[in-house]
């Protein structure tokens, strides 16, 4: 391209570049205003400027701390299933057969379904009196009667988080696949010739070539998982008790049902400043695992 | 040979593609069931009465006809606002190479990182000041925060896909920047640029946490109006499938219709590293 275009680079971005300011960049730095007062909707006359204060809470808040914890197992078990089951899906998919366009094809309709949809359809899959979940499970023996999934505290999470694994194993399936179709044939070839079985070349070929699709989509979803919430809070609301509380689904309820904007602030910014650490950590050890 | 396909292919992929439409399957049957016979204790895969009442009573009942016009207003118009930001920020990432453009490219894909909760409150309280609470105006904007960072990344790289010769070729011809810009790569690129639309236009469709907190009864979009009918005390099963049904069906028409330059687009960054 000509070296010379002065001006018009820019001219073209000004617009998005305006927006993200405006919308995106000086509201967030609201945010970190509010957490450092006393912002409670309907408590005008209270309002004020209390420093630290919401966060020395934060830091001796049993919820806080049982959220946290609920965060790192849901992020930790959703992207590993997601990963195991879209890539198995992506080798299938990559292998020739009778109507592999259209399996190809129905395995990403829970990628776009509405979040609500999801919610609501496995909650109704789950209900613990006219479900369809319990009622497969008793005829094939597996359940003696009916288990409330949602209402119990031990199972909830882990129901929840099935829904999700339905929701994003086609993102990695997607990823894979194109990453497995980018393979050079003459690789297996190669292999082949030189006497390798189907393992070797999985370990020594697929995964290795898969390696910075694999990378990049985890990053991704990591960060996509991380922050959705909306799943929990139609399917359980939180419940019961506490015991499917993420840190997004307690600042989300801080906000939507208490109005109390200071602290719901506090935990958003102690999620963003996990997440940049999560994040972190995860491109640091790539890179170091790269100058191996 | 044959069995061993069916079993190492045919039935994985079965099973596969049963897990992924399975919910759909049952919803479906349940919204063509009679409302009582959802709750009765011998349980039925099949309805033994199928009927689309539940369908006829989503739009007599409750007023489903006017959530479906609010979210195609909103979902609409973020899709066209969206792109045009977008577009011509994308056109300049992959043409130009100028001073702080990797900085701003990062800047506009690392939005996505930032949990929403960071942005619901400031928005809240911004349209609340602006007496803009309960309006199309306050969706489209929230929802434009989530469709400019995908949309950057996606329309980047379809112009990357189009040779850069083309604009040479007519600045030589004595076009302008703008000239070369609107009249020969964006009509190239233009599969491209719909289905990103359109995919825009899905995910504002779909969206519930900033429809839930800045909408309230003026607008509302369907999953908020899904969602109200979740939290009234008896839930209607059958009301709620059909609605789910409704609700699902144009997105999942539309995305097929992209999922080919959709797929491409999101996979050519990643693959190639």
């Amino acid at each position: 391209m000509k070296k010379r275009s002065g001006s018009f680079p820019y001219i073209l971005i000004t617009p998005a570049l305006a927006i993200t300011i405006l919308i995106i960049f000086i509201p967030m730095f609201r945010t970190f205003t509010y957490s450092l007062t006393n912002y409670i909707l309907w408590k005008p006359a209270e309002r004020g400027f209390i420093g630290l204060q919401n966060y020395r809470q934060a830091f001796s808040d049993p919820i806080l701390l049982l959220s946290l914890k609920n965060t790192v197992i849901w992020i930790v078990v959703i992207i590993a299933g997601q990963f195991l089951l879209g890539l198995s899906t992506a080798m299938l998919l990559n292998r020739d057969f009778i109507g592999r366009g259209i399996a190809r094809s129905l395995i990403l309709i829970p990628w776009v379904t509405p979040s609500v949809i999801t919610a609501l359809m496995w909650r109704w899959m789950y209900d613990g009196n006219y479900g369809v979940i319990n009622e497969i499970l008793v005829r094939l023996g597996i359940l003696d009667v009916y288990f409330p999934f949602l209402a119990s505290s031990s199972a909830a999470l882990w129901a929840i988080m099935l829904a999700l694994l339905w929701q994003g194993f086609p993102f990695f399936a997607v990823m894979i696949l194109a990453g497995l179709q980018a393979i050079p044939n003459e690789l297996y070839e190669a292999a082949e010739v030189d006497g390798a079985g189907n393992l070797v070349k999985f370990f020594r070929i697929t995964l290795p070539m898969l390696k910075p699709v694999i990378l990049t989509t985890i990053l991704l979803r990591t960060i996509w998982v991380a922050n959705s919430l909306d799943i929990i809070f139609i399917m359980t609301g939180g419940g019961p008790g506490y015991s499917t509380y993420t840190l997004p689904l307690y600042s989300y309820i801080r906000a939507y049902k208490g109005f109390d904007f200071g602290y719901s602030s506090v935990i958003a910014i102690l999620l963003t400043i996990f997440l940049i650490v999560f994040i972190a950590g995860y491109i640091k050890s790539i890179l170091k695992e790269g100058e191996k | 040979m044959k069995i061993k396909k069916l079993l190492t292919t045919y039935i994985p992929v079965l099973l596969i593609v049963l897990f992924a439409i399975g919910p759909y399957f049952w919803t479906f049957l349940s919204s063509i069931t009679p409302e009582k016979d959802l709750y009765t204790v011998d349980f039925r895969f099949f309805p033994t009465h199928p009927t689309f009442n539940n369908y006829t009573r989503l739009f007599t009942k409750i007023h489903f006809a006017r959530n479906i016009m609010d979210s195609l207003i909103v979902a609409v118009s973020t899709a066209l606002i969206g792109l045009l930001i977008t577009i011509p920020a994308s056109y300049s990432f992959s043409r130009f190479r100028f001073k702080g453009r990797n900085i701003m490219l990062m800047q506009f894909l690392g939005i996505n990182m930032f949990p929403i909760m960071l942005l619901i409150i400031p928005l809240f309280i911004i349209m609340k000041n602006l007496h803009l609470m309960d309006t199309h105006f306050a969706l489209i904007i929230a929802y434009s925060t989530m469709a400019i960072p995908f949309s950057i990344w996606m329309l980047t790289s379809f112009f990357n896909s189009i040779p850069k010769e083309l604009d040479q070729a007519a600045l030589i011809d004595g076009c302008s920047n703008i000239q070369a810009m609107i009249r020969v790569t964006i009509p190239i690129a233009l599969p491209g640029i719909v289905s990103t639309g359109i995919y825009i236009f899905i995910t504002g469709w779909n969206e519930f946490l900033y429809a839930a907190i800045l909408t309230n009864s003026a607008v509302r979009t369907i999953p908020v109006a899904l969602q109200n009918m979740i939290g009234e005390y008896q839930i209607e099963w059958g009301l709620l499938t059909a609605g789910g049904i409704v609700s699902a069906l144009p997105v999942i028409i539309l995305f097929f219709f992209i999922q080919r330059h959709l797929i491409s687009g999101m996979t050519a960054g990643a693959v190639k590293g």
